[in-house]
């Protein structure tokens, strides 16, 4: 049993849940189904992605949600403008994506060149943009979008649901970057000991910065398609995301201290909470016992970890 | 003189995924004894005094103390039994007090109405570290010490308590020789108690003058078990590598080079900042410098001004003849300067990636294509140093972390020796290392330099700056108190130097 669930980790736990829905749910086992769990996980899960890079740093990212948010609605808003949708439309779609990537930058910045911790950084930021998100808009949803822009996040391509599609474009990536680029390998570095890295001649201070700009842009690219799965922005959308998304990156194995973890985990860890949600749905339990068995869920895969590495 | 038989392991094995550490391995001490464990890097040395001190659990085997079996299944059990262990690898807490490290595990002594009286815990430590002749500050954190005042700490942590056993795992690796005295003298006295001493070095001349007995390990099996005076340091390295070694490394004409390539490749001018005082030196293409001095001289302040480790408050530095700009070790790579430092788990490498990662570190963009690192290429260059050096290990993609110290100096050793850097600067490349991996590490270094580098080396084992440099520079107190060339350097010479001003 052990040896088992060493050599598959999570893979195996992900195995187990689902054997015990589809014994449990003749609905859970079907395409119909399994594509829409992937569908929900994948705006978390991008955002994931981005927050492996920053915790492999040893660094944490609180303000992702409400940078969705604000990105949303900022987007959504530029739809609006007075223009041809053939032109607005990228248009607010690279605002939204600068939006994320000045948050990343401003946030990398003041981690590095100010050495204030990511904690403190971040948290601030969270509630910066949230406040921007409602000062913006005046608190009110932006409404009555454009008919194409929906399609974005609810559409489908070749059967796959679109943001599915952006997820698995992310995540292949990715898992490129950090495991077969240079920059991936210094993110590796930074996060195990980063004077080491220093005095091998890495750019730590350029590399960090870099990391909490994919994590924003990354962000932002979810806002967006968030955006669209509502047809609207919302100023409160993406509530206590950052907390979904770090629950998905710790059960797939990083580890908070940074220099180890990958985003198969990531991906792996996202769809064991995934699949848990909608398993429980099928089931019909209640919304409140489901947080309670989601926790669980978190404490056992981290446990379980930990057993592992013994 | 009967003794008493102290320490009895029998037959201990100990296994690691990939390697038999100890293969039923006999071991005994008697007390009032120093007994030496030799080995080459990875012979099992380590391992045997981390089950000893309850950090590493045996597979099999049986420990005796004082003729009764014990079980020692963690540190607590170790220290109860009057067993201190100087380990290798450090393991102080950067960010807390010399006195706080020196008793971790142990502030009750201090406790008056459940608060820990600094002032006792204090004095007490400075009371232990004048036994070994030193006086760092008690409150300093060690993050601030240098390496060979963190050995030092490290082992007045062992005899903070009162030691029936006392293993000490290379504890002068990166000691000057006056330190060395001290530490001897107190082993001596020990000795008189009534203490048993493990004694692991790789430095053989200190073996023969202090240990009664020695015991060889190879490959994790006991090779060979004697009195000192049995011995002579031939048969020593033979029973440790198993085969007669090269008598003397190949025999080295200084500046190898042919005069008209015997530019000036670095000159430093005027370096300043709040350790060093204005030094200037050149070192030629070719050159094998060395820096000797005591502890707190500042070579390794230097040598990470030089590196861009660390702010200089003022000074040039002149590559080729031309100024280059150093604020980052990035931009001292970029200018061909490299540094190994001195202390290879703190700032040197990253434990918990692979060997290969971490040979690479420097040079990733020699073996990539644009952004993306060239895997095969990598591995090629990687196993290749692996081999040169005798990095003992199962495959590239080990962890740092699982390797004995003496590898793990080789990793670091690898990754600069990768590097295109025509500058290199070497800060205790010896440290931790095997006598024969020594010399062939003199080998390459003279090499190096034959290539046409320049070669900075500090050591705090005059004996091989002698060996090694054309020409030693002797810091005192922050600033050059002399250069003596191959010729007019004498130990005396240079010992006489160091304390100039002092
Ligand atoms: N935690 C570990 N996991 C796997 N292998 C290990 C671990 N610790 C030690 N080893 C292996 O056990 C062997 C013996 O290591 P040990 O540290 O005892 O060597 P040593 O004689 O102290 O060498 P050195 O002179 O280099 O310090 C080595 O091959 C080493 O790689
Ligand atoms: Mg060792």
């Amino acid at each position: 049993m052990k040896n088992l669930y060493q050599s598959f980790g999570i893979g195996f736990a992900l195995l187990v849940e689902i054997a015990i829905f589809s014994a449990l749910s003749p609905h859970f086992f079907t395409t119909d189904n399994l594509l829409n769990v992937m569908l929900q996980i994948s705006i978390t899960a991008i955002v994931a992605v981005g927050m492996t890079f920053v915790i492999l740093t040893a660094g944490i990212d609180l303000s992702v949600g409400s940078l969705m948010a604000f990105v949303g609605v900022v987007a959504t808003s530029m739809l609006k403008l007075d223009l041809r949708l053939e032109y607005a439309f990228p248009l607010a779609m690279l605002a939204g994506l600068l939006l994320g990537a000045a948050s990343g930058l401003i946030a990398g910045t003041l981690v590095t060149r100010f050495r204030i911790t990511p904690f403190i950084v971040t948290l601030a930021l969270m509630t910066i943009w949230r406040g921007l998100a409602f000062v913006y808009t005046e608190g009110r949803p932006v409404w009555e979008l454009p008919e194409a822009f929906a399609l974005l996040g609810n559409g489908r391509t070749l059967g796959i649901p679109n943001p599915t599609i952006v997820m698995i474009v992310v995540f292949v990536t990715a898992y490129v970057v950090l495991s077969h680029t240079r920059f991936g390998r210094y993110i590796y570095a930074i996060g195990g000991n980063p004077e080491a890295a220093r005095l091998a001649g890495i750019g730590v201070k350029r590399i960090v910065t870099q990391v909490y700009v994919v994590c924003g842009v990354l962000s932002a690219a979810s806002g967006i398609l968030l955006a669209s799965r509502m047809n609207s922005g919302q100023p409160n959308a993406g509530i206590m995301y950052e907390l979904d998304v770090i629950a998905a990156v710790v059960v797939g194995g990083t580890s908070l201290f940074g220099g180890r973890g990958t985003v198969t985990g990531t991906f792996l860890g996202s769809l064991l909470i995934g699949v848990l949600r909608n398993g429980l749905n099928l089931l019909n339990v209640g919304s409140y016992v489901q947080q309670v068995v989601v926790g669980v869920v978190i404490l056992l895969a981290v446990l379980l970890d930990q057993w592992k590495k013994r | 003189m009967k003794r008493d038989i102290l320490l009895h392991m029998r037959s201990m094995s100990k296994h690691y995924p990939g390697v038999q550490a100890l293969d039923s391995v006999d071991f005994d001490l008697f007390a009032g004894e120093i007994h030496a464990l030799v080995g080459e890097n990875g012979a099992g040395k380590s391992t045997l005094t981390k089950i000893l001190a309850g950090a590493e659990q045996s597979d099999s085997g049986t420990i005796e103390v004082s003729g009764r079996t014990i079980a020692i299944r963690e540190p607590a059990d170790a220290r109860r039994l009057g067993i201190g262990i100087i380990y290798q690898e450090f393991k102080l807490v950067p960010e807390l007090s010399v006195a706080e490290n020196i008793f971790l595990g142990d502030e009750r002594r201090f406790l008056r109405h459940g608060f820990v009286r600094f002032s006792l815990m204090h004095a007490e430590a400075s009371k232990v570290l004048s036994r070994l002749g030193e006086t760092i500050d008690p409150v300093l954190p060690v993050r601030k010490l240098s390496v060979s005042q963190r050995q030092i700490v490290e082992i007045a942590k062992a005899l903070s308590n009162h030691v029936r056993i006392l293993a000490m795992d290379e504890p002068t690796a990166s000691l000057t020789d006056r330190e060395v005295e001290n530490l001897f003298a107190v082993m001596r006295n020990l000795k008189t108690d009534g203490v048993g001493i493990i004694y692991i070095s790789h430095r053989i001349e200190e073996i023969f003058r202090i240990a009664d007995r020695i015991t060889v390990l190879r490959d994790g099996k006991l090779i060979h078990s004697c009195p000192v005076a049995e011995a002579d340091s031939e048969m020593l390295v033979k029973w440790m590598v198993g085969r007669e070694a090269d008598r003397e490394a190949h025999q080295w004409s200084p500046k190898g080079i042919a005069p008209s390539q015997r530019r000036e490749i670095l000159r430093i001018e005027n370096l300043t900042s709040d350790r060093v005082h204005g030094i200037s030196f050149g070192l030629d293409r070719g050159e094998i410098l060395g820096l000797a001095g005591l502890t707190g001289s500042g070579r390794t302040e230097l040598v990470r001004l030089i590196f861009g480790a660390e702010r200089r408050s003022s000074g040039r530095i002149v590559v080729d003849g031309r100024e280059v700009s150093v604020r980052s070790p990035g931009d001292a790579i970029k200018a061909g300067i490299g540094l190994l430092t001195e202390d290879r788990n703190l700032d040197g490498l990253v434990l918990q990636m692979s060997i290969l990662e971490n040979i690479t570190l420097s040079s990733l963009s020699d073996v990539a294509f644009g952004p993306f690192v060239n895997g095969s290429k990598e591995r090629r260059a990687a196993s290749e140093l692996v081999r040169r050096l005798r990095i003992k290990t199962r495959s590239v993609e080990t962890p740092v972390e699982t390797l004995s110290g003496g590898n793990r100096q080789k990793v670091v050793l690898g990754r600069w020796l990768m590097t295109q850097c025509n500058i290199l600067i070497f800060d205790e490349p010896t440290a931790g290392i095997d006598i024969a991996v020594k010399r062939e590490i003199h080998a390459l270094i003279r090499g190096l330099a034959s290539e046409g580098r320049g070669i900075i080396v500090i050591s705090s084992e005059l004996p091989e700056l002698l060996q090694l440099c054309d020409r030693i520079a002797v810091l005192c107190d922050g600033i050059v108190a002399g250069i003596l060339t191959r010729e007019e350097a004498t130990q005396e010479r240079l010992m006489k130097l160091a304390t100039s001003y002092a």
